[in-house]
C-alpha cells in the first residue's frame, strides 16, 4: 500500500456517494469541453485569419457591391502586396439546407493570398486554366462525397443565368485541404469570369477585396489609403483588418463567449458547492479516524495533504472522463454540423483548460475540509468515545 | 530495576472550563522503568486516558517535565511530537479503531507509511507483526469480517510494527468477554516480557491488571501503589 492508493480507498469507500459526485463532475466537464469546442469552431475564423490580411467591404453593408476597378487601383497602394477579390455566389448542391461558403475568385491572386488552403500544384494549374473548374475544400468534399473530374451542378438562391437556368455546371479539379485542423474548409471556390458572363445582373462589379500588406506595420496606412482613395465615390468601402471583420461577422450571432462563459460557470459554481459538501460530509465522518491517524504519528500537514489528494482525485477522475466524452463528441458534432459552424477541433488548448480547471476545483473543494482535518484535536476526538 | 524510560517531574494538567480551570493533575511525579508492564485503575474521570495521552505525547501538560528516554518531550513542537508518537509509542484503544476499508495487513502497515522503508520490507514487517498475535492466516480480512478479540490483535500488530519501545493501552480488554481478555492480556504480557515492550495499560477490571507486573491506583490526582507480583 502507498499514501496514493490510502487515498483512492478513502475515495471508494462510499461507492455510490463517490460515482455520483464523479458523475455531476463529469457533467460539468463535458458541457465546458462541448462548448468550447464549439466556441473553436466560430472562432477560427479569428484565430486563423492573417495577420497581414486586410477585407475591404462596401461601406454601407458588406453585403453591397464595388466596382471591379477598385482592384487594380487598390494595387498601386503604397504598401500592398496582393489584392484579390471574391463574390458571394450563395450556393448550394442539392439540398439547400445544407451549408458551405460558394464563392467566386479571380484564380491565380486567390490561392496567392491564402497560402493556408493546401493544392497540388497540378490541381492548382487546372482551376486557373479552366474557365468553369470547381475547387472544393475538403470539409465540402467529404460532406457529397466529391471526386476530382466529378461534373458539379452547383444553384445559387441568389443569382440566375442569363439563359434562365438556375444551375451552373462546374468540374471539381481539386480538393483544398487546410494547413491546420483549425482552417475552415467548409466552401467552394469557381472562377469569377465564368460567374460575371454568365451571371444575369451584377455587371462588372465584385462583392468585396481582400488585400495583403507587405507586412502587418503597414495594415494601418494601407487601411487608410485605401478608404480615402474611394471616399466620396458612389461606392465608398471600408477596409478592416481580416481578424477585425471576422470578429465583427460573429458579433452578429450574439456574444456567443458570454452565453458559454454563464453556462460554464454555472455549472462549476453548482459543481464547488456539490464536491465541497461531500468532502466535508466525508471528512466529518471520519473524524475519529483521523485522530486516530494522528495519534499513530500522521502529521497535521500529512492528514491535510490526504484530504485534498482525495478532492483532487475525485475531480480529475470525473474531469478525465468528462473530456473524453466532449473529445469524443467533437467528431460527432463535426459530422453532424458538416463543418457548418466551422472546423469543430478539440484543440490541445481545451485539455489544457481542463486540466487548469481539475486542479483548481480540486483545490478549492478540498481546502476547507482539509484544514478542518488538520485541526481535529486528537484529545478531544478520541475523548468522545 | 533498571533504568528510567519515562519520567514525569511536577506534571500539573488543568483544562479550562469556560472561565473556570479544572485541575487533573498537581505536581504529579512518576517512574516507569524499562520493560515495565504497570496497570492503571482508578475511578472514572480520575485522569488515566490524561496520562496516558501525556506519556504518547498527544497532549501536553500545563507544567512541569516529562522525560522520556533521557530526552525532554513536553516541549516538543506538534510536527516533533508525532514522529515522536510514530517512532516510540504504539497505541491499543479499547474500540480497536482500524480503518474498516483497508485489510488487516493494510491496517498495521499504516504506520510504516510513516517511514522510508521499501515495499518489500513493509511487507516482511507487517507479516512478521501478525504472526506475533497470530493473525497471518487473517491478513486479507477486513475489520468487520474479523471478531472482537481478534481485531484488537490486529491493533496490537499496528501498535508493535514500527518497533516502539513504549505500549499505550487504553481499556484494552473493555470490550471483550473474559476469555478473549484473557489472550489479549498474555498476549501482552508476552510483548513485555519477550519483546521487551514497555507497557502502560488502564483497566477498570482488577482481574485484567494481574497481568501486569504492578498496579498504580489514580485517585483525585495521585498515584497509590500496589504490587501485584506479592
Ligand atoms: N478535552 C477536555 N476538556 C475538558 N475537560 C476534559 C477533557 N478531557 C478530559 N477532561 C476531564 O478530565 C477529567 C479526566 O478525564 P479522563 O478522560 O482522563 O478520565 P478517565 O480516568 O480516563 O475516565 P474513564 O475511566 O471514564 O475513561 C474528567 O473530569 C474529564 O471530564
Ligand atoms: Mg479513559
Amino acid at each position: 500500500m502507498t499514501l496514493i492508493e490510502l487515498v483512492r480507498k478513502n475515495l471508494f469507500r462510499k461507492p455510490l456517494r463517490t460515482i455520483l459526485t464523479v458523475f455531476a463532475i463529469f457533467i460539468a466537464f463535458a458541457i465546458f469541453g462541448v462548448l468550447a469546442t464549439f466556441q473553436n469552431a466560430m472562432n477560427a475564423g479569428i484565430d486563423t485569419a492573417g495577420a497581414d490580411r486586410l477585407i475591404v467591404t462596401n461601406k454601407i453593408n458588406f453585403t453591397l457591391q464595388m466596382p471591379i476597378a477598385y482592384v487594380q487601383r487598390t494595387r498601386g497602394v503604397e504598401g500592398v502586396k496582393i489584392v484579390t477579390h471574391a463574390d458571394w455566389f450563395g450556393g448550394y448542391y442539392q439540398d439547400p439546407r445544407i451549408f458551405f461558403a460558394a464563392i467566386a475568385v479571380e484564380p491565380a491572386s486567390y490561392l496567392d493570398i491564402y497560402p493556408e488552403y493546401l493544392l497540388p500544384p497540378a490541381q492548382r494549374q487546372a482551376f486557373i486554366s479552366d474557365r468553369t473548374a470547381l475547387l472544393a475544400g475538403e470539409t465540402v468534399a467529404k460532406q457529397f462525397g466529391w471526386k476530382v473530374g466529378d461534373r458539379i451542378p452547383l444553384k445559387s438562391n441568389i443569382f440566375q443565368q442569363k439563359n434562365g437556368s438556375d444551375a451552373w455546371d462546374f468540374t471539381l479539379v481539386g480538393i483544398i485541404k487546410g494547413e491546420t485542423a483549425r482552417v475552415d474548409t467548409n466552401f467552394v471556390i469557381f472562377q469569377y469570369e465564368y460567374f460575371k458572363e454568365t451571371r444575369s445582373f451584377g455587371g462588372d462589379t465584385i462583392g468585396w477585396m481582400i488585400v495583403k500588406t507587405q507586412s502587418p506595420k503597414d495594415n494601418a496606412n494601407v487601411m487608410k489609403a485605401v478608404d480615402v482613395m474611394f471616399a466620396n465615390s458612389p461606392f465608398e468601402t471600408e477596409t478592416q483588418t481580416e481578424q477585425a471583420f471576422a470578429k465583427a461577422f460573429l458579433e452578429q450571432a450574439g456574444d456567443l463567449g458570454f452565453i458559454i462563459s454563464a453556462v460554464v460557470g454555472a455549472a462549476f459554481a453548482t459543481i464547488l458547492l456539490i464536491v465541497g459538501n461531500t468532502m466535508m460530509l466525508t471528512v466529518r465522518e471520519r473524524t475519529n479516524e483521523i485522530a486516530v491517524m494522528k495519534t499513530i504519528g500522521f502529521t497535521s500537514q500529512r492528514i491535510f495533504g490526504l484530504v485534498i489528494g482525495e478532492s483532487l482525485l475525485l475531480t480529475v477522475i470525473g474531469g478525465a472522463l468528462g473530456l473524453l466524452v466532449a473529445w469524443l463528441l467533437s467528431f460527432a458534432l463535426q459530422n453532424a454540423t458538416g463543418g457548418a459552424f466551422g472546423p469543430m477541433t478539440f484543440t490541445p488548448g481545451i485539455a489544457i483548460w481542463s486540466v487548469v480547471l481539475m486542479a483548481m476545483l480540486g483545490l478549492l473543494t478540498g481546502l476547507i475540509p482539509a484544514l478542518r482535518a488538520m485541526r481535529i484535536n486528537v484529545v478531544t476526538a478520541l475523548g468522545r468515545k | 530495576m533498571s533504568e528510567a524510560l519515562i519520567q514525569l517531574k511536577g506534571v500539573t494538567k488543568s483544562y479550562t472550563r469556560g472561565k473556570q480551570s479544572v485541575p487533573i493533575f498537581e505536581r504529579l511525579d512518576m517512574t516507569i522503568p524499562q520493560q515495565d508492564f504497570v496497570a492503571i485503575m482508578g475511578p472514572s474521570g480520575s485522569g488515566k486516558t490524561t496520562l496516558l495521552n501525556l506519556l504518547g505525547g498527544i497532549d501536553k501538560p500545563t507544567g512541569g517535565e516529562i522525560v522520556f528516554d533521557a530526552k525532554r518531550m513536553d516541549n516538543l513542537d506538534e510536527s516533533k511530537l508525532a514522529s515522536f508518537r510514530a517512532g516510540n509509542v504504539g497505541f491499543i484503544f479499547q474500540f480497536y479503531n482500524l480503518m474498516p476499508m483497508l485489510t488487516a495487513a493494510q491496517n498495521v502497515e499504516l504506520p510504516l507509511l510513516l517511514t522510508k522503508l521499501g515495499p518489500k520490507a513493509r511487507r516482511e514487517r507487517v507479516n512478521t507483526a501478525l504472526s506475533i498475535v497470530g493473525l497471518s492466516d487473517r491478513a486479507r480480512h477486513k475489520p468487520s469480517e474479523l471478531s472482537g478479540g481478534q481485531q484488537q490483535r490486529v491493533a496490537i500488530a499496528r501498535a508493535i510494527v514500527s518497533d516502539p519501545k513504549l505500549l499505550l493501552c487504553d481499556e484494552p480488554t473493555g470490550d471483550l468477554d473474559r476469555e478473549t481478555a484473557g489472550e489479549i492480556l498474555s498476549m501482552l504480557q508476552t510483548l513485555n516480557r519477550d519483546l521487551g515492550k514497555t507497557i502502560v495499560m488502564v483497566t477498570h477490571d482488577p482481574e485484567a491488571a494481574r497481568y501486569a507486573k504492578r498496579m498504580l491506583h489514580l485517585d483525585k490526582g495521585h498515584f497509590s501503589e500496589k504490587d501485584l507480583a506479592a
